[in-house]
């Protein structure tokens, strides 16, 4: 294999991989605290649009991350409140999200379709939100596991009532975990849209959300190997073009398959196990099977 | 049976009811009404767009039939869903389940193009069935066998078969026409469910309806349906009563799997008559929103689905009178969704 | 006992739930380096008291004091805590997932924000090298054996500040050889001046470990005693009360069964789920015409033996047979089909269907008997269900109505017309008249004898000595998943039985 074509793989992979990391570890803080989004894509479209939209708006492409990650937490206390105040289901309501995501952002980003804007700027090579995806990574990991609130996050996705009994209120550390969740998932998807392709289209993130709750699964809702995952899982389609650039010519199709098999094939070992690494209140939700 | 209708008609009556009712309706239109206030922010008449849509789905047999053309696959995704939950069972595999569908029936059609459509209609109804049937068959088996819950399974082999379909279009069953962009050959006309005059409405309609029409019979008045309902209702007495748990999940899920298969076979041949990518818009998601809202009644589903199907006009409209993205009416619809799990809170699972 | 004031002291606290009595305490107390035992049977009311003590339940009238004698309100554990008040609950409030060290962060109010695990680790090092906890702090506390778990419990409240320690039943979860390190912990808490409130059901445990022991019946202390006046005699008679003239009516006179072998166990070995007991070497047989009654404190086996029986439970060794037939390894169904009927202890968790009719549940279970085509031959289930509900003598209920509105008694009713429906020979009674009210109870009892008349074979499994003694043709104790005794109607006295189900120092 030749060594720059592994190279372009891998930038391909790091490129391609941060906004699916972002969106990754705020989905695993989300479900930490027991609460599954599946209108993640949702999250990263309105990000992406509305990251897109200030970018243009003001010329700072710094300032339209940051209106995308509060456009991000606006959209998950949305749907923290629909889901911990009034007890919907988890489910229906991420999908509820979903579409609220693929039409807001179609508003949202529909005067600014075909604006020229200046994207982040790079520093060898990557823009600043590559460089800070690893760090935020290991801070997530940090946060979880050394500090307070990350202990009671994670409790509160094993046993709210147990975490009530210490005189806590669970719902106020899972409204705070889909801040955060939110935050990530909008930064995510202004990643796309502000740094990698500097355009902004309907449904471009391309299911990427739907990949990151996958992704979570496969990373065990550890920030540290959602960093291997999200490189895996976004840096398959540039694997097969080096493996193809080597004579070896495999479907990217069937390459994007392999993570969610993968996925799979880990769970039905852990069941055979009884072992699962998912929040045990999550799991009820979510993953249940008595 | 006459003093059930009797019961299920005054049922309809009672204040609580009439209650409900009212709800609904005030639900509708404070969704309506916030939907409205967003479009004039952008500049957009919204008055304008709900009359036109009405005009044209009530007083335009095209517009109306078109409801019909969008309401069919919603039927079935959405029995995909409420056959299982009776089970307590959750199934968001529509998705999947629909593309498998759908590649199955390709297979035939493609494999045997020469046979007469009376055979080869059948023929690509039944893989169908078994496409999407076989598809949800895994997480039934894993499910039953306690291994793995049936939402996560679902939900990851929903990435999984659009993959395959994608697959098979850019390779095996690519079409040797240039095209903008990969599919597979055309169905010749044998492969196409027949279509109502000059409209679009097609037979896949009526296999949602008799789809529909048996969950509901099967619910209430087979034995199945009772040791069904039995399960989702108190799974551990329905094991100490001798109910079979853990056939009743295998057959429930690969049943529903094939429903939504159907789906998908309706949508290529009727529909696209060929296989391409991005088949489905969120049907199978669309149905699991349509099952929960309609509490897994069958006048419920046929009432949810044909609501979608006129919130989706609208978005139709939106765009072509005043160039609003169809995209949009995901808004209207995440509205008024997010309305009813507000109010309705704990009442569903 | 000491002079110095005591670290907590109660009075007057009563606590009602509904219209049972669960607690009338007219004093406590526990002093600095005591133990004192709370003793009694089950719903005596030993853990509602302590629950209150800790915070966990509101009394409706109590007044409380600590150390220096001022007066406290305690309104949530966090109260309590603060008061230097612990206690470890039978089903420890831990998280599995979680390590040993972030279990003991949760409940530690005053650690950093960044909890340094490491400095926290070396704080709780000389504790748990105290309490000989060995484990390594990193693992997850589901690893770890449930005495090792309990001992994190303590650590976790020890840590915390408690100088009060109340301990509900810390032995129903250890393996016997565990039991003698918590007894050596909780001498050596003692020894540094803690308080420990241990409350238990096993006579011999009081014997080795209190200073008092109080005993409570009924929700009432109804005696102290210091250890060296308490004798096993003494504290029996009033955990148990005096023999009632009830007793004397014991059926002495009544034949042995001669009946078929409905039912024998030889040998049953079962395997244990989580969180359930494992029976040992169990055999019993019962005939036609007989009712057997199991007595034993709840949670010794008694609903492991009757799902076991039913085909629920998998038997690890042994044989079980059904009239002769090999039945070990015949699936529920059969067994149903083959004659048995079960009536479970909590009808609405395990017996019926909340969201179905009654008709609807009544139609359940009942295989293939109703079969017409599709459906069901909905007329003849009703016949016959009005057939049985007629010999019962039952009130009838509404059809349509959703067995979710009907009251706990009409529950159980529901689930004995079905199950009596069609004649079984065998019966397996879990518990069957916990939360009817006395009439149906006596009916329901009534109901027994007459089908043991009718040549029913019948396993009664009750809490309750008076109705096993008024009903049994014999009686078999278990504990600890073993039978630890059986008795003829000749001694079926409390004072006989008693021991046995707690397990004195003899029959240990």
């Amino acid at each position: 294999m030749s060594a720059s074509f592994a190279a372009a793989a891998l930038v391909g992979a790091i490129l391609s991989g941060t906004s699916l990391l972002y969106a990754t570890l705020g989905e695993l803080v989300g479900e930490r605290a027991g609460i599954v989004n599946l209108g993640l894509e949702g999250i990263m479209l309105i990000g992406a649009a509305v990251g897109f939209a200030a970018t243009s708006l003001t010329g700072d492409p710094y300032l339209g991350i940051a209106a995308a990650a509060l456009a991000g937490v606006v959209g998950n206390m949305l749907f923290g409140y629909v889901v911990i105040t009034r007890h919907a289901n988890q489910l229906a309501a991420g999908l509820t999200l979903l579409f609220l995501g693929f039409g807001a952002s179609a508003l949202v980003g529909r005067p600014f379709i075909g604006a020229i804007i200046t994207g982040l700027p790079r520093y060898g090579g990557f823009d600043a939100l590559v460089w800070l995806a690893v760090p935020t990574a290991l801070l997530l990991y940090w946060l979880l596991f050394r500090t307070r609130w990350g202990l009671a996050v994670r409790a509160v996705g094993e046993d709210p009532a147990a975490v009530f009994a210490t005189g806590r209120r669970p719902e106020l550390l899972q409204y705070q975990a889909l801040a955060v969740a939110g935050l990530l998932g909008g930064i995510g998807g202004a990643h796309l849209s502000v740094a990698l392709t500097l355009s902004w289209d309907e449904g471009m993130t391309a299911g990427r959300g739907f990949i990151a709750i996958a992704l979570v699964i496969f990373a065990k809702w550890n920030p540290l190997w959602a960093v291997v995952g999200a490189l895996t899982f976004g840096g398959a389609e540039s694997l097969q073009l080096a493996l193809q650039a080597s004579g070896a010519d495999v479907s990217p199709f069937l390459m994007n398959m392999i993570p969610y098999l993968l996925t799979l094939v880990v769970l039905v070992f852990w069941g055979l196990k009884r072992r699962s690494a998912a929040p045990a209140a999550l799991g009820r939700t979510f993953f249940g099977v008595e | 049976m006459q003093r059930d209708l009797a019961m299920n008609l005054h049922g309809l009556a009672t204040p609580a009811a009439r209650q409900r009712a009212w709800r609904a309706l005030a639900v509708g239109l404070a969704g309506l009404g916030l939907f409205a206030l967003l479009l004039i922010l952008d500049g957009k008449d919204p008055l304008r767009a709900y009359r036109d849509t009405l005009i044209y789905v009530f007083g335009n047999t095209y517009g109306f039939s078109e409801l019909l053309v969008r309401m069919t696959p919603l039927l079935l995704t959405s029995v995909a869903v409420a056959l299982p939950s009776r089970l307590g069972l959750i199934n968001v595999g529509g998705e999947g389940q629909f593309y498998m569908g759908a590649w199955l029936a390709t297979a035939g059609a493609l494999a045997v193009p020469e046979l007469p459509v009376w055979l080869l209609l059948p023929l690509m109804t039944e893989l169908g069935f078994v496409g999407g049937a076989l598809w949800a068959l895994l997480p039934g088996l894993l499910r039953a066998a306690k291994l793995v819950n049936e939402t996560i399974s679902t939900l990851l082999l929903n990435y999984v078969a659009p993959l395959i379909v994608s697959f098979f279009i850019f390779g095996p069953w690519r079409s040797a026409e240039s095209s903008s962009y990969p599919q597979s050959p055309a169905f010749t006309d044998a492969a196409r469910l027949p279509s109502l005059g000059s409209t679009r409405i097609h037979l896949g309609l009526l296999y949602g309806l008799v789809c529909l029409a048996l969950y509901g019979w099967l619910m209430s008045r087979t034995r199945w349906g009772l040791e069904m309902r039995a399960i989702g209702g108190n799974a551990e007495a329905s094991v100490r009563l001798g109910i079979p748990v853990a056939g009743y999940v295998i057959a429930a899920m690969a049943v529903a799997g094939g429903v939504a298969g159907l789906a998908g076979m309706g949508e290529v041949s009727a529909i696209q008559g060929r296989l391409v990518a991005n088949l489905s818009p969120g049907y199978g998601y669309m149905g699991f929103l349509v099952a929960w809202l309609a509490g897994g009644s069958t006048v419920g589903i046929v009432v949810m689905a044909f609501l979608f199907a006129v919130v989706s006009s609208v978005g139709d409209i939106l765009q072509i009178t005043q160039g609003v993205p169809y995209a949009v009416v995901n808004l209207l619809m995440a509205i008024v969704l997010f309305i009813v799990l507000a109010e309705r809170g704990g009442a569903r699972r | 006992m000491n002079s110095v004031p005591p670290l907590l002291q109660a009075s007057g606290v009563v606590k009602r739930f509904g219209p049972l009595l669960a607690n009338d305490v007219a004093e406590f107390a526990i002093g600095s380096g005591e133990v004192v035992a709370l003793l009694g049977e089950n719903g005596a009311g030993k853990s509602t008291l302590c629950k209150i003590l800790y915070g966990y339940y509101r009394p409706d009238a109590g007044k409380f004091w600590v150390v220096a004698g001022q007066p406290v309100t305690i309104a949530s554990p966090h109260d309590a805590r603060r008061l230097g008040i612990g206690m470890v609950f039978q089903n420890l409030s831990l998280i599995p997932a979680l390590s040993i060290w972030e279990n003991v962060a949760l409940f530690l109010e005053d650690l950093p924000w960044a909890i340094g695990p490491a400095r926290l680790r070396r704080r709780m090092q000389a504790l748990a090298e105290r309490l000989r906890l060995s484990a390594d702090p990193r693992l997850p506390v589901g690893r770890l054996s449930v005495g090792d778990r309990q001992k994190v419990e303590i650590l976790k409240q020890l840590l915390a500040g408690a100088r009060v320690l109340i301990l509900d039943e810390p032995t129903k979860v250890l393996a016997p050889q565990e039991c003698d390190g918590l007894f050596r912990t909780i001498a050596e808490l003692r020894a540094e001046g803690h308080g420990i409130v241990y409350i238990t059901h096993k006579l011999h445990e009081v014997m080795i470990c209190a200073d008092r022991v109080s005993v409570m019946r009924h929700g009432r202390i109804v005696g102290t005693l210091a250890r060296h006046d308490a004798s096993e005699a003494t504290l029996l008679g009033l955990m148990f009360g005096d023999p009632s003239p009830a007793d004397a009516l014991a059926p002495s006179s009544r034949p042995a069964a001669t009946g078929a072998m409905a039912l024998e166990l030889d040998g049953i070995a079962s395997v244990p789920e989580a969180g359930a007991t494992a029976l040992h070497d169990l055999s019993l047989t019962l005939r036609s015409g007989e009712i057997l009654g199991v007595a034993g404190v709840s949670g010794n086996g008694q609903r492991e033996l009757a799902e076991l029986i039913l085909g629920l439970q998998r038997a690890r060794r042994g044989a079980k047979r059904l009239w002769g037939e090999d039945a070990t390894h015949w699936s529920p169904v059969r067994i149903r089909a083959a004659g048995v009927a079960s009536i479970p202890e909590d009808a609405l968790a395990s017996a019926i269907v909340p969201s179905l009719t009654v008709r609807e549940n009544l139609a359940l279970g009942n295989g293939r008997r109703y079969r017409a085509g599709f459906g069901l031959d909905w007329r003849a289930l009703a016949a016959d269900m009005e057939g049985s509900r007629a010999r019962l003598n039952f009130p009838p209920l509404p059809a349509d109505a959703r067995a979710a509105v009907l009251s706990g008694g009409n529950q159980q009713r529901l689930v004995l017309t079905r199950e009596l429906a069609h004649e079984p020979k065998l019966v397996v009674a879990l518990y069957p008249t916990r939360g009817l009210d006395r009439r149906s109870a006596e009916a329901l009892l009534g109901l027994f004898g007459k089908l043991r008349a009718a040549g029913v074979a019948l396993l009664l499994v009750s809490e309750d000595l008076d109705e096993l003694f008024a009903l049994s043709d014999r009686l078999i104790v278990l504990r600890d998943g073993r039978i630890a005794g059986t008795f003829l109607p000749t001694s079926f006295h409390a004072e006989a039985v008693g021991p046995c189900m707690v397990g004195t120092a003899h029959a240990a």
